[in-house]
């Protein structure tokens, strides 16, 4: 069996005439791009709040918390993208779910990506944030209060600066899994990378050279975020605590 | 809720179950199975003193773990065709079927997230164990086989069923190979009847309480598993 390989098509015209196929895929890493920013603000806000209220001593905070963290990591993320572009418009009051349907592309489906993979993600960085909370030594809430803090005062200027910058890298992984897990949105008709280059398989009938290209796209763009991330944590970096290398499950 | 119609539910769970969680738990079992296999002797060669051996484990993980599970289905389900035929020696890709792909993409995936779970697990065992079992006159597969990897396995238990959660979870992506999964045959059902509402908030329901009742499971097992030690 062989396969004969034809590189050149990555510079041939794309049929919808936007230019090669290399632009093509591009664009598609620019949408990934796009898709995977747009929900990392909206991951790190939520989970970093949902996070800290998990560790705080409001018994029915904790719990609506832990409801919320519980909800969206049972559901696997197609079928919360589904849920998001499919059910959600038809839940709403019927002029604005007829104003999301009639969205024009590629919005339609790039604001339901976002939401969806944004609140997904927030659980994961609830999680970060309450370990990393929690693995501060207790001393450090008892000074707070020895010192005569309120349990808020103790969070704004004893735990949280110390606990955000322990969480960093873990959220490391986390933004390299967002950046993967926005291939998801292709499902509901995102134009993003993966979904480029499954597009340009079926119009160019060159599998492989399609996967390798998007493959090769992908572990660059990693390697541009372990290199960015690895120097933010250098910046933050606590002197002298080093944050706990756990095995995790995740993808 | 009018205008909905849940009765869609009921006319095809024999069909959603039957074929499509069948479908879903059936390869969720191969890939953890083989998944955990492979993963355990990948995480052997990236412990191991032989470089190449080691270097060749950390490229294939660190290759699966950085592109997306999507793009990876996609690459097996040309690949294992062409695979296949160079194996048999045929001139034409061979047809795999959607089920066997999926079988050994996730395997192939899969392993390489055990992998590091199995290599943090034996890099927690006492170096004393396994010089103790050559002090014994054990071979290395004997004192891997007898001593260190059910150690390690018994410490990794929790994290390895969490991961296998979410492999559960993740097996709905077969989806985009138009399998006939729980999802996929949800799906086939919303669009014939246009009841997607319907059909997918059924979905969402059903992998909750699975996913939550392994993971309250999980939780169980890892007090109990810290007790003992």
């Amino acid at each position: 069996m062989h396969y004969s390989w034809y590189w050149k098509v990555l510079l041939e015209t794309e049929p919808g005439g936007t230019g090669s196929y290399l632009h093509y895929l591009v664009v598609g890493l620019g949408w990934t791009l796009a898709t995977a920013l747009a929900a990392w603000v909206i991951a790190l806000a939520i989970g970093a709040f949902v996070g800290t209220v998990r560790t705080t001593s409001m018994q029915w905070a904790v719990r609506i918390g832990n409801f919320y963290v519980e909800i969206f990591r049972n559901i696997p993320l197609i079928v919360q993208m589904f849920l998001w572009f499919f059910v959600v418009p038809e839940l709403l009051p019927t002029a604005l779910g007829d104003w999301i349907k009639q969205m024009p592309p590629p919005w339609g489906s790039y604001i339901p990506a976002v939401l969806c993979l944004g609140i997904f993600t927030s659980v994961r960085v609830a999680e970060q944030v309450r370990a990393g909370i929690n693995s501060l030594p207790r001393g450090q809430r008892m000074a707070g209060t020895a010192l005569g803090l309120t349990q808020a005062q103790t969070y704004r200027y004893v735990i949280l600066p110390q606990a955000f910058r322990i969480v960093l890298p873990p959220l490391t992984s986390e933004s390299m899994n967002i950046i993967k897990n926005s291939s998801v949105a292709l499902t509901i008709g995102l134009l993003e990378l993966t979904g480029r280059a499954r597009a340009m398989q079926e119009f160019s009938f060159r599998v492989f050279e399609a996967f390798t290209a998007a493959t090769v796209i992908y572990l660059l763009t990693n390697l541009v975020v372990v290199i960015l991330m690895r120097a933010l944590e250098q910046r933050v970096r606590v002197p002298g605590l080093i944050a706990g290398g756990a095995p995790q499950a995740g993808h | 809720m009018q205008g909905f119609d849940f009765d869609v539910i009921e006319r095809s769970l024999g069909y959603l179950f039957r074929d499509g969680m069948t479908f879903t738990i059936t390869l969720t079992l191969i890939a953890m199975t083989g998944g955990i296999v492979f993963g355990t002797l990948l995480a052997m060669m990236r412990l191991s003193s032989f470089k190449p051996l080691s270097w060749l484990a950390a490229a294939y993980v660190d290759l699966m773990r950085s592109i997306p599970l999507v793009l990876v289905i996609f690459w097996f389900f040309f690949l294992v065709p062409y695979i296949g035929a160079w194996v048999i020696g045929s001139n034409q890709p061979i047809s795999v079927g959607a089920f066997y792909s999926a079988a050994i993409t996730f395997t192939m995936f899969e392993a390489a997230y055990y992998c590091e779970i199995m290599r943090a697990g034996i890099q927690s065992i006492a170096r004393g164990q396994v010089w103790s079992g050559y002090a014994l006159g054990l071979n290395y597969w004997q004192t891997m086989g007898h001593i260190v990897l059910p150690q390690a396995f018994r410490n990794m238990v929790p994290i390895l069923l969490t991961q296998t959660i979410i492999l559960f979870q993740d097996t709905s992506l077969v989806y985009v190979i138009s399998a006939t999964d729980f999802l996929g045959a949800a799906s086939k059902v919303a669009n014939r009847d246009y009841r997607l509402v319907e059909m997918y908030s059924f979905v969402a329901v059903i992998y909750f309480i699975i996913s939550y009742t392994l993971s309250l499971v999980v939780k169980r097992l890892q007090t109990r598993i810290a007790v003992i030690r």
